[in-house]
């Protein structure tokens, strides 16, 4: 498949984007912690043969303080983990990619490696993960481990604030690698069932990964045979400078902010960049922007229900990423426009659950059919076959053999 | 009505237990021989499927141990994907304490309970093993003697994040805009040497509030913290007067904690053969241990207790007439030590091989553990029955030596029996783990919710 393929993931998170989505979702308020839920949102989004759904996670409520909670009683608040989740709804899907959000800065990477690659074995080679760095105080209070100062927002060019994000980032970064380098820990062919030599494993191809860093060490090999894909789909989401290189040395995937297509192309020239001085190997980036679509039939219906919308909630959306309100063709309208810039796809935020997902499987997925911009359905494979990012080779194998 | 037997599975683990030299054996990461597996379970009415947990490829004289099954998949991510593929079975697995943190591991485990509709377990174990640790960021710093403080710690800031939603918290009215009951739900803090942690907990209560906690240590500390804190035991006692002693014992530790006899189950680890006649389960057995004793296996398990490099010695061969060497570092990394007095032990071996003129493999097998029920279905539904009718079990955790059809034939041909003799369900009447072992629901540990 070539890499003129759009894209497409959906978000998944709670009832919706919008902070008064449950107000008016047919759902029952309660629905994300029952299974239900995420099977029925993942079946939806596979029959429209998208490539992957999202799952958000925080180890913190939900809130739009700084630091802490933030008091709202009118709001979704609590969340499962993402990626049990994400693993409960495997064996109900058959091709769609599940990309769960695991925070690193207070987890082992031990076991953030071989759950991701149980994943993959449960689900056939669709997992992919994000890595999320918890940069708020009062996540770190839940651990123990260490403090962190409360980030003021208005501030983050604070020369203090710099050097954190940084070092946050960077420890983020040993964490992936460790990952990846446990993921290739094990050849494919470790298992041989010698019977006449009683041997399970040949183990030399099993590999210690020895990493050493400044914030942890970690020994190896992981307990996981080597997944399906080789190494699952990494992806990122990032919004600057420190987060943009990050994404170039660590990940498979990058989902951006973009406010427009101009600026969607200046994302796109600054990641090549980041991929250039980083020293990137391998296939680039698949970056994908982020918009939080609210859908309708009419371009006047979708903003009276975004009123609407803002009115229960009693405050105006505030998003990282830009709020698309008009009509499915209208929104394929832009993706086609956008895509121009050099974008891969587009990861979709339904502002609402399930009417905006029904509107992107039901509507938009068509009207972009219609233009010959999306697959009419899977073509088989791994979520990385999907992706058109080959299965890599394994660095230990390579290093064995060499 | 008679005692009620408790039936569990458990995959087959990573030791030589599990045979994987026989044709029949199947994938050890595929999830389809966990599904087989635990719809198997499912099917016969068990308890629970039981999976445990690996943090550390095992080593012997420095080099990775390749003899037995290795390799296995991440406890929490198989038992979730479980939950898909079966209704009322319980879902357990070994999680260590040393290697987490309550906040994760409450949050992960009030996750699997949500997601299986009150069907998760945990069978809490520590290491004070920097082996293991050296996987881990946080290394092995745990003193062996504070083994039991940080997992009495543990679970008992893990219940405290569970109890952290109220029940009514989540109100979810849409015409008044109310979602919650109270603002900044999930309130909590916990003050102690191993954890000082304090905030907000992400996970609305869930089906069982407390998912089982299931216990796995011998030792009279590990007894005392299942009959302060645990809702089973995963024992290992052979023979019918071990077990009776062991259950009078922690049954009789319960009421200190003030705990009823029933409020903590004790579930041995056994294995099962079965033949149409008992002849024919016994040669099945004989072959089994054969199976799970190879030669290379043989002289690996003399190299354990001897400590020594044995490896130019004959399977078939005589023992080592040199002692165990007791003073130097374990040669095998990453498993329990097993022999208390090793020069000794090894004297009885060599005793025993000269008096029946064994060699080194037939020695093993014959000293090695023997299968706890051998005999024809109803030998074993028998046997099984007065097991837990005379207090030396409340039930048993079955351990498979085949991946992943290890149970179909007990499941065929052994629960029958049980249930004609009305000491086994006939179908599931409750939905949640803690209704299936008959434990009441589960008592808050929390005074009041901690205020912020």
């Amino acid at each position: 498949m070539s890499d003129s393929t759009l894209h497409l993931a959906v978000a998944l998170d709670g009832l919706g984007w919008h902070p008064a989505a449950w107000r008016i979702s047919p759902a029952d308020p309660t629905a994300p912690l029952s299974p239900r839920w995420w099977a029925t949102l993942a079946g939806e989004a596979e029959r429209a043969a998208l490539d992957m759904v999202t799952l958000e996670d925080s180890l913190d409520l939900q809130s739009g303080a700084a630091d802490g909670p933030d008091g709202h009683t009118d709001q979704v608040r609590g969340r499962l983990d993402a990626l049990l989740v994400a693993a409960r709804i495997a064996p109900l899907t058959r091709h769609i990619g599940l990309l769960p959000t695991t925070s690193v800065t207070h987890t082992e990477p031990f076991h953030v490696s071989t759950a991701v690659a149980t994943l993959d074995h449960v689900s056939g080679g669709r997992a992919g993960w994000r890595p999320r760095v918890s940069a708020r105080r009062s996540e770190a209070r839940h651990f123990g481990r260490r403090d962190l100062p409360i980030l003021d927002p208005t501030r983050l060019d604070d020369p203090e604030t710099v050097r954190l994000i940084g070092d946050l980032f960077a420890e983020a970064g040993d964490a992936v690698e460790v990952v990846r380098r446990l993921w290739d820990s094990w050849q494919d062919d470790a298992e041989i069932r010698d019977v006449a030599t009683g041997r399970f494993v040949d183990r030399d191809r099993l590999h210690y990964i020895n990493f050493t860093g400044r914030w942890f060490s970690v020994k190896g090999p992981s307990i996981v045979p080597r997944p399906p894909q080789g190494q699952p789909v990494v992806a990122a989401l990032a919004h600057s400078s420190v987060p943009y290189a990050f994404a170039a040395r660590h990940a498979d995937v990058v989902f951006v902010t973009p406010a427009d297509a101009g600026h969607a192309a200046a994302i796109v020239a600054e990641i090549r960049a980041a991929e250039e001085v980083v020293g990137r190997t391998g296939p680039p980036l698949r970056i994908l922007a982020d918009l939080l679509v609210l859908l309708d039939e009419t371009p006047a219906l979708a903003r009276g229900r975004r009123a609407r919308l803002n009115n229960l909630a009693s405050t105006d959306l505030h998003s990282d990423a830009t709020t698309f309100t008009g009509t499915p063709g209208q929104l394929a309208d832009l993706i086609q426009e956008w895509q121009r810039s050099g974008l891969a796809g587009f990861r979709l935020r339904p502002a609402v659950l399930p009417d905006d997902l029904t509107a992107i499987t039901r509507a938009l997925v068509p009207a972009l059919r219609d233009r010959n911009l999306f697959r009419a359905g899977y073509p088989g494979g791994t979520l990385r076959d999907l992706l058109g990012l080959p299965r890599p080779a394994n660095r230990y194998a390579a290093e064995s053999t060499a | 009505m008679p005692k009620q037997i408790i039936l569990a599975a458990h995959f087959p683990g990573v030791n030589n237990t599990t045979v994987w030299s026989d044709p029949d054996s199947g994938s050890q990461i595929d999830f389809a021989s966990f599904v087989h597996l635990a719809r198997t379970a499912e099917r016969g009415l068990f308890d629970f499927f039981f999976l445990a947990e690996g943090l550390r490829l095992r080593e012997q004289r420095g080099r990775i141990h390749d003899l037995d099954v290795v390799g296995r998949p991440d406890t929490l991510t198989v038992l979730a994907a479980l939950a898909a593929v079966t209704t009322h079975l319980g879902l357990a697995g070994t999680l260590n304490a040393t290697f987490r943190e309550p906040y994760e591991l409450a949050r992960q485990l009030a996750t699997l309970d949500h997601l299986s509709g009150g069907r998760a377990a945990w069978n809490v174990v520590t290491t004070s093993d920097a082996f293991t640790g050296e996987n881990f960021r946080r290394g092995g710093f745990l003193d062996r003697s504070l083994r039991y403080e940080r997992a009495a710690e543990f679970v008992s800031a893990t219940r405290q994040l569970w109890e952290s939603w109220p029940a009514d918290a989540v109100v979810g009215d849409r015409a008044s805009g109310r979602y919650l009951s109270a603002a900044d739900p999930g309130t909590f803090g916990h003050h102690g040497d191993q954890f000082d942690i304090a905030g907000h907990f992400t996970v609305p209560r869930s089906p069982q509030l407390h998912p089982v906690i299931l216990q796995a240590g011998d030792s009279p500390d590990g007894r005392e913290f299942a009959a302060a804190s645990a809702d089973a035991i995963f024992s290992r006692h052979g023979t019918l007067e071990a077990g009776q002693e062991f259950y009078r014992d922690v049954k009789s530790r319960l009421d200190r904690h003030g705990r009823q006899p029933d409020d903590l189950k004790i579930i041995p680890g056994v294995t099962v053969v079965l033949g149409d006649t008992d002849a024919e389960a016994q040669e099945k057995a004989h072959h089994i241990r054969r199976q799970q004793f190879s030669p290379q296996t043989a002289l690996l398990l003399l190299e354990q207790l001897w400590n020594r490099d044995l490896s130019g010695h004959d399977p078939d061969g005589p023992l080592p007439t040199i002692d165990p060497d007791v003073s130097g570092e374990a040669i095998s990394r990453g498993r329990a030590g097993m022999h208390a007095d090793p020069v000794a032990t090894a004297r009885q071996w060599r005793t025993l091989a000269e008096e029946k003129g064994l060699g080194i493999r037939d020695l093993i097998i014959e000293v090695a553990g023997r299968q706890s029920f051998v005999g024809t279905p109803q030998q074993v539904a028998e046997r099984m029955n007065h097991f837990v009718q005379s207090d030396a079990a409340d039930g048993f955790i079955l351990v498979p030596h085949l991946t992943p059809g290890g149970l179909d034939e007990f499941v065929d041909q052994v629960v029958p029996l049980l249930q004609e003799k009305r000491v086994f369900r006939t179908r599931y009447t409750g939905t949640t783990l803690r209704e299936h072992l008959g434990l009441g629901a589960a008592r808050p540990v929390s005074p009041t919710v901690a205020s912020a």
